[in-house]
């Protein structure tokens, strides 16, 4: 199976959000791969490798990522995972919006023509959540949002994809070449399954770290740079963020000694119950 | 003016109650726009009571597509018909609730209808400028959709329930053909029936994290949530473990929550779960350990252990209310 993962690079969540006049300070940020994307690398993995004693790799993983040229450091880390290739296609952090990134990556599943294309839920700084479902509608592809679950095929013809949805888990069938976004869930040890690993495999909970000897071989595996001219895209964005403001603060409040204490606390003073 | 168009949501054909959060988007949607008129759109199968139940709220009219081959909610199929019916009513505005099917489904109706889209807005500034948060809450970010059409979605704690109307809005059926499946289909949906309500309407809401140690010991928070008629909630940690149902994340990347009491038991107070729940009125944490990040958002703080105090708490606010 031949995958295509995107990976957007996002400043660290646990830094502190600097804001000033309107704008997001990324002075001294420091800058990591979206973690859903990071997870999608991880089921591209699974999905493309078979684990028994030795592991095996049985299937392409490319990531894509649009962003300024430094991030090719985190398009390498994804190397150092496991993944195959990667490619970067040049532009701001901040100055895309969802479609011209769609645009992009519609561009590029053109040129490589996938069997799956996988993505994170969303980015968590710019938290569109956006744009796999453009993707998908732009190509006319079957879509599968917020995995938790994904079962290849014997055949490599279709996946069967467990969706967190409100209430609780629906499954969904796809025929490939389809777009699939990874939720949380996605990386606990059994949750995906390619016919290839033997189905009692659990991998360790979470994302994989790149080993030693990833990382040296990260350091020879293609990285091919592209621009919006060689791919023939010319989108215009539909979204401009005109300025950001802090959330109100809320204050720590008082610390109370016993249930008592608070159950007086929340009659007579909050009015809560 | 401005004809908008939201998208309601029905199961078995019961109105979900999602859509009348809908509707108080897409009332401010038409009052940013000078005036026009609002339509509901609810599409499926067998829809029952659902359109009528929806055209007692403050809507100008009621759309019904009902399609066996709509019976379940597919994107796929749904996105082209949610597009056809914006272009049959000229509708410059399509909306829905950030529900797991608004998040899913408004993205593909974009693409087919070549608009900018919004997601999860709470507050709309103009006919095309709304507030959204960005990077888990810590700021607001004002955005502007720069087509003539514009989709948002919105998030449902921002925007209150539509109250019921005086008159009943008038329903057509219409008939617009299900897009094509594209060879997916749904298998099977496995929902966990509960008796308490929905976390994102719940007026209390009881979450634990992982310091609950099992799925066993949320009985003991289920209980408390039952005295204070609630909801019960968890962290990533305590879904990722398997103590309950993922459905009950709070979160960034959960459920959004902003009850008037929010108790937190067992919880560190991540950002990741800061974001979900934040703009709860009152906020409760008890964490055995004084440091945790839970308390500096917390209105009363309890440092201790679950295992000392949740029975005790239970007890008396079970008294209190037979009182
Ligand atoms: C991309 C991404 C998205 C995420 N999205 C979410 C999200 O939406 N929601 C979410 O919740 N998390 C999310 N997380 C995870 C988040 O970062 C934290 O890991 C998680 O919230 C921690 O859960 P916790 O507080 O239950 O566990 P811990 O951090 O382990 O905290 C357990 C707490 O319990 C206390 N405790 C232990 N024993 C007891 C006892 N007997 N009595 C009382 N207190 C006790 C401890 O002092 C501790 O503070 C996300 C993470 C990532 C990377
Ligand atoms: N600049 C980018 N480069 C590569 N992939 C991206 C980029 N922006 C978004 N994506 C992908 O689209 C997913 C959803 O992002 P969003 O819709 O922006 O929340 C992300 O998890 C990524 O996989």
């Amino acid at each position: 199976m031949k995958i295509l993962v995107t990976a957007k690079r996002v400043p660290d969540p646990e830094q502190k959000v600097k804001i000033k006049d309107g704008a997001l300070d990324l002075s001294g940020a420091n800058f990591i791969v979206n973690p859903f994307d990071e997870y999608a690398v991880e089921a591209a993995l699974r999905l493309t490798e078979k684990v028994e004693g030795a592991t095996t790799r049985c299937g392409e993983v490319t990531v894509l990522g649009i962003g300024p040229k430094d991030m090719s450091q985190q398009l390498r880390s994804c190397l150092a995972m496991g993944a195959d290739r990667a490619l970067l296609v040049e532009g701001s952090d901040e100055g895309l919006d969802s479609e011209q990134v769609a645009r992009v990556i519609v561009a590029v599943y053109q040129r490589e023509r996938p069997d799956l294309l996988l993505l994170g839920k969303q980015t968590v700084d710019g938290e569109s959540n956006q744009v796999a479902q453009l993707v998908a509608g732009y190509l006319g592809l079957p879509q599968a949002c917020f995995a938790c679950t994904i079962e290849a095929s014997a055949d490599g013809k279709s996946v069967v994809v467990g969706r967190e949805v409100d209430g609780g888990t629906e499954t969904k069938r796809l025929p490939l070449p389809a777009v699939v976004t990874v939720d949380l869930r996605s990386v606990l040890p059994q949750s995906v399954r390619n016919q290839q690993t033997p189905a009692t495999h659990a991998y360790p909970e979470g994302p994989r770290y790149a080993s030693l000897k990833g990382i040296m071989a990260s350091k020879k595996k293609p990285l091919d740079s592209l621009d919006l001219a060689t791919l023939g895209v010319t989108a215009t964005p539909r979204l401009k963020l005109l300025s950001l403001e802090a959330p109100p603060q809320r204050q720590a409040g008082v610390k109370v000694e016993s249930v008592d204490a608070l159950i007086d606390k929340l009659r007579h003073e909050a009015k809560v119950i | 003016m401005s004809n908008v168009l939201v998208v309601a949501e029905q199961q078995h054909g019961v109105l979900r109650s999602a859509s009348l959060n809908a509707i108080s988007l897409g009332r401010a949607l038409v009052a940013a726009n000078g005036g026009g008129t609002l339509t509901a759109l609810l599409v499926g199968h067998e829809l029952g009571s659902a359109a009528a139940e929806l055209a007692r709220y403050p809507v100008d009219q009621v759309l019904t597509v009902d399609h066996p081959a709509l019976a379940a909610y597919l994107a796929e199929t749904h996105a082209p018909v949610v597009a056809a019916v914006a272009q049959q009513l000229a509708a410059e505005q399509v909306a829905a609730t950030a529900t797991s099917t608004g998040k899913d489904l408004l993205p593909r109706v974009a693409a087919l209808l070549d608009a900018g889209m919004a997601s999860e807005i709470a507050a709309v500034v103009g006919p095309r400028r709304f507030k959204r948060p960005m990077l888990a809450g810590n700021a607001i970010g004002l955005v502007e959709v720069l087509t003539s059409r514009v989709v948002v979605t919105g998030r449902q704690t921002e925007w209150p329930a539509a109250q019921p109307s005086a008159a009943a809005a008038p329903i057509t059926a219409t008939a617009v053909p299900p897009g094509p499946a594209l060879g997916a289909e749904v298998l099977g949906l496995a929902q966990l029936p509960s008796e308490r309500p929905e976390l994102t309407e719940a007026r209390v809401v009881v979450t634990g994290g992982r310091g609950m140690g099992s799925g066993e010991n949320f009985k003991h928070l289920g209980a408390l949530a039952d005295v204070l008629g609630g909801a019960l909630g968890a962290t990533r940690a305590a879904c990722d473990a398997g103590m309950v149902p993922n459905d009950l994340q709070v979160g960034q990347t959960g459920k959004v929550v902003a009850p008037e009491l929010y108790l937190a038991v067992g919880v560190s107070g991540a950002i990741q779960h800061l974001a979900g729940m934040k703009s709860s009125r009152v906020i409760v944490a008890i964490n055995k350990n004084a440091e945790a990040p839970i308390f500096q958002v917390a209105d009363y703080g309890l440092v201790a252990k679950w295992e000392d105090t949740i029975e005790d708490l239970t007890t008396k606010l079970r008294a209190l209310r037979s009182a």
